[in-house]
């Protein structure tokens, strides 16, 4: 089973991601649950959602306290919240920003592995605006192996309808071809 | 049961008894003649009555009956608590409220 | 569910919100009058219902009342009427309803309500326990417990063909956590239509409002009736408890899915058995999974239906147990223990060999109850049952 956690703010669509990948994996025939750390919804707080995705029936309905993936859609969340809490020492990050690893790694102190990418520049070439979840979905995709461009094409034609669905979809894709993890 | 003391008890039905959901068959107040009580009647002075209809509309029991071609409005007296509302509506004042020796 | 899910369950299965598929089991089982006021966590089932029936893809009146108590009014009215009648409330809107929760039961008005629990204020909280389905215990209506988006589902559909059974015919709650169910995306099979048809057909009923037959329903039972009407409602309560088993057993016949009214969980040989009941019986029963290979014990037993008590079901469920832990999602204030242990200790106070007994309260106002909560209550039940200490409530990961 992996698990996942994902850290944004009210209105990038964390919660949708999470829905969004949990539709995915379950329609690719695995098993998989999503969920946000409920709160009062307002525009701009820090909103936490929560993903597992395994291979047999889930039957746990805890918070992820030790994610093996966290995603962080909002690059200045890190500096509001502690994102790699309970982070598997095998785990990885993968971070919305535009600075490379390393930077990152010396100013938060994170030990895990890491992939990060340019979320805002992706979203803003493709979408022409500055929502980032499905590039963060492309990018978990590839990093955490849980789903493919193919397997997130239904949720997301559902989800956004014919206009908008393609341009996600090349959002995701773009990210799935670069993200990688290292370190 | 072998307790000796007798329960005294209001109840009406047993429980075995008592109709699905507690319904009620309606119209059940055809049988009771509830003017029964009453200590005033009226008393029509068809002479003054313009057939207006007041007494008719206003009684709170709907006891008055149209009396059609008579062109008069006659009070059901099984029914006519004796309130005395029609007389008081009456524009002719041609109702009266007469006691009622019992 | 006791059956495990097969391969071809996971290949028709979606990824669907459980709340909205709440409201599809609702669409499926054609519900002709849903009249429903939003409240949090309940939102989504009649927000999803109200445009199923604007879209026309569900044939009914959707009445957006005022308040709950007019919804609960305008249910009653519509079943009295002989409709298929739906409605949905949370906690503060359940307690807005209450009064005439109590008129349905009475009346014998098959009305099924989902009822998404969530922790009564104050102070003001949206979050999951308890305390909204425990408010109510006493409203004679059929109680059953959801653990999963599944079992929702199925009792949504199954709940109906109860309460409209004519041998039962009593209104009927759904209940099933707040958020920590209702709010989760998971995986849910949605029933054929035509198979919910052939389950479930349309309610036909003589026990209604008809101009060609006028009754009164509702009429004053004053002191020479009420109490013959209150045994004659407990008796039609007590009495659907078999109804309802065999109903979840025609629906195994039909969709596979084998429903219990107390369900156990590896209670082979266990000294220690926790009772819950919703949505955290599935963590418990990861817990246990763990505790049994750590050699411990353990076993579970899940109250699916909480009215009329399973009391038989339960006494045989928890039979050899040495040591029970019952675990409340709500408090009685005043008391020292919580709602179903208080029951639970009742009922157990005539078995010749009754295990130690401990209250363990937790998950309030929708605190998380993981996987070592559990654990921790298997322990401390067992020193408790060793000392003899019980009959005092204790609050898991309470600070003070």
């Amino acid at each position: 089973m992996i698990e996942v956690r994902f850290h944004g703010r009210g209105g990038q669509g964390a919660v949708t991601s999470a829905e969004l990948m949990a539709r995915a994996a379950i329609g690719g025939g695995k098993y998989a649950q999503a969920f946000p750390s409920f709160g009062p919804e307002r525009r701009g707080a820090p909103v936490t959602a929560f993903l597992r995705i395994s291979e047999t029936p889930i039957k746990v309905r805890e918070k992820v306290y030790a994610p093996d993936v966290v995603v962080v859609l909002d690059p200045s969340i890190m500096n509001v919240t502690k994102v790699d809490a309970g982070l598997k020492d095998g785990g990885v990050l993968v971070i919305n920003s535009a600075k490379p690893a390393a930077e990152l790694r010396k100013s938060f102190g994170f030990k895990q592995k890491m992939a990060t990418i340019d979320a805002l520049r992706i979203a803003l070439e493709e979408l022409e605006a500055p929502i980032t979840n499905t590039v963060m979905m492309g990018a978990l995709s590839k990093v955490a192996q849980v789903a493919t461009p193919e397997q997130v094409r239904g949720p997301l034609e559902e989800r956004f309808g014919p206009g908008l669905a393609p341009k996600n979809l090349r959002a995701f894709e773009r990210a799935y071809e670069a993200a990688k993890a290292e370190g | 049961m072998s307790a000796k003391t007798i329960v005294t008890t209001e109840a009406l039905m047993k429980v075995g008894d008592l109709p699905l959901g507690l319904t009620v068959q309606p119209g059940s107040t055809v049988d009771f003649k509830t003017g029964d009580w009453r200590s005033a009647l009226p008393v029509l002075d068809r002479e003054k009555c313009s057939y207006c209809g007041f007494c008719y509309v206003y009684c709170p029991d709907g006891v008055y009956q149209d009396m059609g071609p008579e062109k008069y409005y006659k009070p059901d007296l099984d029914y006519c608590k004796g309130c005395g509302v029609c007389a008081h509506e009456c524009p002719k004042k041609c109702i009266q409220m007469v006691i009622q020796e019992v | 569910m006791s059956a495990p899910k097969g391969k071809s369950d996971s290949a028709r299965a979606i990824g669907l919100e459980v709340s909205l598929a709440i409201a599809e089991a609702v669409k499926l089982a054609e519900a002709e009058v849903v009249a429903a006021y939003p409240i949090t966590p309940q939102t989504h089932i009649v927000e999803h219902l109200s445009e199923l029936v604007a879209n026309g893809e569900l044939t009914a009146e959707y009445v957006p009342v005022e308040s709950e108590q007019s919804a609960m009014s305008a249910c009653i009215g519509a079943a009295a009427a002989g409709a298929r009648t739906f409605t949905s409330t949370s906690s503060q809107g359940l307690l807005l309803m209450a009064e005439m929760l109590y008129i349905a039961s009475i009346l014998r008005l098959p009305i099924v309500m989902a009822m998404v629990n969530r922790a009564i204020s104050g102070p003001i909280n949206i979050w999951n326990d308890h305390s909204d389905a425990m408010s109510v215990r006493d409203c004679g209506w059929i109680q059953v417990f959801a653990e999963t988006g599944q079992e929702a589902v199925d009792l949504t559909i199954m709940s109906f063909r109860i309460a409209e059974d004519p041998g039962v015919l009593l209104p009927l709650i759904v209940n099933l956590d707040g958020f920590t169910l209702s709010h989760f995306i998971e995986p849910v099979i949605l029933p054929e239509a035509a198979e919910v048809r052939r389950f479930l057909p349309p309610y036909e009923t003589a026990h209604k409002l008809d101009i060609q037959n006028p009754l009164s329903l509702g009429a004053l039972g004053g002191p020479e009736i009420y109490t013959e009407a209150r045994r004659a409602l407990d008796l039609a309560l007590t009495g659907a408890k078999p109804r309802i088993q065999r109903v979840f057993d025609d629906f195994a016949k039909v969709f596979g899915r084998q429903y219990k009214l107390v369900e156990t969980y590896r209670t082979e040989g266990a000294e220690t058995i926790l009772v819950t009941m919703g949505s955290i019986s599935e963590t418990a029963m990861t817990a246990v999974d763990e505790m049994r290979e750590a050699g411990q014990k353990v076993g579970l037993v899940r109250l699916r239906l909480w009215r009329p008590f399973p009391v038989e079901e339960f006494r045989a469920a928890v039979a050899g147990a040495k040591n029970l832990a019952v675990i409340d999602r709500a408090m009685i204030l005043g008391f020292p223990e919580g709602p179903v242990a208080t029951e639970i200790r009742a009922l157990l106070y005539h078995e010749k060999n009754r295990p130690h007994m401990t209250n363990f309260i937790l998950g309030l106002g929708g605190r998380d109850v993981p996987r070592s909560h559990f654990k921790h209550i298997v322990e401390r039940v067992r020193e408790l049952g060793a000392s003899g200490r019980q009959g005092r409530y204790e609050l898991v990961g309470v600070l003070e």
